[in-house]
């Protein structure tokens, strides 16, 4: 009985003993996030800079909420009563504990000021913080914005962090972070350097290259030469991303380019009609885009999705229309006089797009893109966004598509027989002007096809035809006249050489160079690359 | 009996044309400068500077007739010499500015100053005389002509491919002037000018001696390309406009020809654009826009081409309507009108305004002298194609 006594004492003992040693314990972390936190009480830039790294080194749960309070400058202080408060909306709440605080505000409430100097300590602590977030996102742009920064004060919340992170994307970055302020410290060892200098070689970005070329002064030789090695590997690595990257950025402007002009070819090399209102088309679909997007919006929000697989034949059907419609009217009088087709085109050009303006206003119209366009991927050092991805895609599957009429159909027959010999189509029964009102239609549904595409990435608005109408004539009689291929090889061609001229000599003058260039390759061919022959070339 | 006829009602339009531009260069400044404002016949300053300006169209459409109406060359760039030659006229005037200018300094104009170029670029050198820029006016079109036109004729670029290509050289020239480092004011252009030879360009009496300058110079140019056609020269190029396989078979050079007679046109056009910049007050690089070169060629359709002074007829008639439907409430409906205009002259007005009248003309006389050799009214023998 005596025993158990004291057995229950010693347990009521230890058990009161427990308590105290937790509220102490818990006491004296609340403790030293306040005495961290009344460093911003001092209003003044220095205290405020001790202050951000004394939160930071706590641990405490808290700690972010207050650096974010004080980030977003909600975090406010009385100097009298010496006490911190983060505002939210207008009720105030306990920067240590986060209850609330009961009554009016105290009188000389003010928000703790920030410069330049506390935001960017302010960004590194929280770096530091959100290195052991849960969501993998946050802990990767902590590591890079860690990287950015090179605060040593974080090294010990990323050493934590390295030893427990699992994913190895997250990891590699963690480690640039390390190597970044290794490399920034003034009393790293030469191991610690050069092992620094090999992980961020394997960055290999800008921010690598900015990082190894601002060594600390008192770099030994070693490691100075091996940042130089680093440096050229990375140089000659940027390099050849940029050059990937140019290569990507031709090919969407080509697809671009190809699907403006590809309805162009068909109308120039099959009837010999210079359409300058073909750029129109182009604007017509876009337009039709964005009424069906409109119409979706208003009535069935949960299609938008599905909105360019409507305004695709729909957006076909509209331009092909306004084609034939302009054959019959106008065109089939016109044929065999090129230069008064190529004038009266473009006045027509001019009525559509004045048109367009009196109905849908001059100012560019919204067109959204559906969620499977949105977005990009990296693919090694470029950004691949899925709009243009797709666009790429979209102008190969026409540019198939076409070939596959011309190819496999009766009106593509008849369409190939009449571009070949006229006349000679027409003595064996093809109906010429069905087959010309039918393919100046196949054109101009194209364009209108392009349209819908084009509104992904470019201003819908009335003068959309304009921009392209003068690149796609280039590609046309680049590409050569009456030939699908030439169509294909020429908006590639021109696409990428346009974007390797730009970086070496402007947009502009790259521009420029491309259309002197152009016009001195007519003078060698001067019916383009792929030039029909024969006595088809004079008819 | 038929081309004598043709050739014959030309020289009386001709006539009539110079007599009305004659007119206009004695009547307008009478009537500006001699009748008080009160009177009904009074003509205000501004109608004075417009009629310069349409008058320099007239130029410009005379220039581009001399090609398109009897060479066949349909160039769609030839607001391209139009502009240079303005760009040169506008370099003149700007050295002339001096001390004036907003920063005040004597060589560097304005906008040079602004970008902080210490010296004169070498291509400004001797814009200072005015018979140097007289000199480059002509030249510097020329010259472009000269070089472009050698590597497309060689090369027998023709037809819309041509067309195409000069449509590219424009929108380059005009990607280029838009760029600051190029050294002829970037997108604002060259303006504010103050004088020429020393009289004040706004004055009423300069303005129309512009006007006056103006008028002798679309007579001028229409008597040299007159005298181009009627030569053995123009009937060569004719020649060449109706069948030019055939007049190369026949030995002839043609591309010395089309050479030759695009050069001449595009100095007659640099002519057109120095005397319209200061009339008009600026030249900036909008003037290289492809739509505009476009819109000059509409003109000569309007006007009839292969005519001459219908080119320049056409010229007024269509800039006249831009003016007065642009300001009134019809505004927004003008690009319909100018769209209908390219689609309606083409379609039902392809001789133009002047060549139907001439057409008709052609026709009555036939119908009255068959019908006066064997009382029978024979429709005449349709002209020939282009």
């Amino acid at each position: 009985m005596r025993l158990s006594r004291t057995s229950l004492l010693a347990i009521l003992l230890a058990f009161g003993l427990a308590v105290a040693f937790a509220m102490h314990c818990s006491s004296a972390q609340a403790a030293s996030l306040q005495d961290a936190v009344a460093h911003f009480s001092a209003d003044d830039f220095d205290e405020t800079i001790a202050g951000i790294s004394e939160t930071a080194g706590t641990g405490d749960a808290r700690a972010a909420t207050v650096l974010q309070a004080l980030q977003g400058g909600t975090l406010m202080f009385s100097a009298e009563k010496k006490a911190v408060y983060i505002q939210d909306g207008d009720k105030l709440f306990d920067a240590v504990t986060g209850q609330p605080v009961p009554g009016d505000p105290p009188a000389d409430l003010d928000n703790v000021k920030l410069n330049n100097r506390v935001r960017g300590t302010i960004d590194a602590a929280l770096g530091g913080l959100t290195l052991l977030s849960p969501d993998p996102d946050k802990r990767y742009d902590a590591a890079q914005a860690v990287f950015k920064s090179r605060d040593a004060t974080v090294l010990p919340a990323l050493e934590s962090a390295l030893a427990k992170e699992q994913d190895p994307r997250i990891k590699r970055v963690l480690m640039q972070a390390r190597g970044a302020i290794t490399l920034n410290s003034a009393d790293a060892s030469e191991a610690d350097r050069l092992a620094a200098i090999d992980i961020e070689s394997q960055r290999g970005d800008q921010d690598a290259l900015a990082l190894l070329s601002t060594l600390p002064a008192n770099a030994s030789p070693a490691v100075a030469k091996a940042a130089a090695t680093a440096i050229a590997a990375i140089q000659h690595h940027l390099a050849l991303w940029e050059t990937v990257q140019n290569l990507w950025y031709g090919l969407s402007l080509g697809s671009v380019l190809l699907l403006a002009c590809i309805g162009l070819a068909i109308t120039f090399g099959v009837m010999g009609v210079i359409n300058m209102a073909h750029g129109e088309m182009v604007m017509i679909g876009a337009y039709v885009t964005f009424v069906v997007q409109d119409t979706i919006r208003n009535s069935h929000p949960g299609l938008f999705n599905y909105s360019l697989a409507i305004a695709i034949p729909l957006a076909f059907i509209v331009a092909g229309l306004v084609g034939i419609l302009i054959e019959r009217c106008i065109i089939r009088f016109l044929y065999g006089r090129p230069l008064e087709t190529l004038l009266a085109t473009w006045g027509l050009s001019l009525i559509l797009q004045q048109a367009v303006r009196t109905m849908f206003g001059p100012n560019n119209r919204e067109v959204g893109n559906p969620s499977f366009m949105s977005g990009a991927f990296d693919l090694g050092g470029i950004t691949i966004t899925y709009n243009r991805l797709w666009i790429i895609c979209f102008a190969l599957a026409v540019f198939v598509a076409l070939l596959g009429i011309l190819r496999f159909t009766r009106f593509g027959l008849e369409m190939r027989a009449v571009t070949q010999n006229r006349t000679m189509a027409a003595s064996m029964g093809i109906r010429t002007s069905r087959v010309d009102a039918l393919t100046f239609g196949l054109g101009s549904g194209i364009a209108g096809i392009a349209g819908v595409a084009l509104s992904q990435i470019d201003n819908v608005s009335p003068n959309l035809g304009q921009g392209y109408i003068i690149d796609s004539f280039m590609v046309v009689v680049f590409g050569g006249v009456g030939n699908l291929w030439g169509t294909l090889v020429g908006s590639f061609v021109l696409g990428i050489a346009n974007k390797f001229l730009e970086p070496v000599a402007g947009a502009v003058l790259g521009k420029i160079a491309i259309l002197v260039l152009i016009i001195l390759f007519i003078q060698k061919r001067p019916r383009g690359m792929f030039a029909l022959k024969g006595r088809a070339v004079e008819a | 009996m038929n081309s004598h006829i043709l050739i014959r009602s030309v020289d009386r339009t001709g006539a009539i044309f110079l007599i009305v531009v004659a007119a206009i260069a004695i009547l307008v400044p009478i009537c500006n400068l001699a009748i008080p404002e009160s009177s009904a016949f009074h003509v205000p300053t501004y109608l004075v500077a417009l009629f310069g300006k349409y008058l320099c169209y007239g130029i410009l459409a005379l220039s581009i007739d001399l090609i398109w109406g009897y060479c066949g060359i349909l160039s769609l760039g030839h607001g391209a010499f139009f502009a240079l030659g303005g760009y040169a006229m506008g370099m003149y005037l700007m050295r002339q500015i001096g001390t004036r200018g907003v920063y005040a300094d004597p060589v560097l104009p304005d906008f040079m100053v602004f970008l902080n170029w210490k010296e004169l670029p070498i291509f400004w050198y001797g814009f200072q005389h005015f018979y140097y820029a007289l000199f480059m006016m002509m030249a510097v079109p020329g010259a472009l002509a000269f070089v472009f036109g050698w590597f497309a004729f060689r090369s027998r670029v023709t037809g819309v491919y041509l067309s195409i290509i000069t449509q590219a050289l424009t929108y380059a020239l005009m990607l280029g002037f838009f760029r600051n480092n190029f050294g002829f004011g970037g997108n604002n252009g060259l303006t504010d000018f103050k004088d020429i030879f020393g009289i004040n360009i706004q004055a009423e009496t300069t303005r129309n001696a512009f006007l006056v300058i103006s008028c002798i110079a679309l007579a001028l140019s229409f008597l040299v390309c007159r005298a181009v056609v009627t030569s053995k020269l123009g009937k060569v190029l004719i020649a060449i406009r109706d069948a030019e396989s055939r007049t190369r078979f026949l030995g002839y050079r043609v591309e010395s020809y089309k050479l030759f007679v695009f050069t001449l046109s595009a100095c007659i056009a640099g002519i057109a654009g120095a005397i319209y910049v200061p009339q008009v007050g600026i030249i900036n690089p909008s003037e290289f826009a492809p739509g505009n070169s476009i819109e000059a060629v509409i003109w000569v359709a309007v006007g009839g081409r292969g005519t001459l002074a219908g080119a320049a007829l056409g010229a007024v008639v269509v800039n006249y309507a831009k003016t007065y439907f642009t300001s009134g409430i019809l505004a927004p409906y003008w690009l319909f009108m100018l769209g209908g205009l390219f689609v309606g002259v083409t379609l039902f007005l392809p001789r133009g305004i002047v060549g139907t009248l001439h057409h008709w003309k052609a026709l009555r006389r036939a119908q009255l002298s068959a019908a006066a050799e064997d009382g029978v009214a024979v429709t005449p023998k349709q002209m020939p194609a282009e």
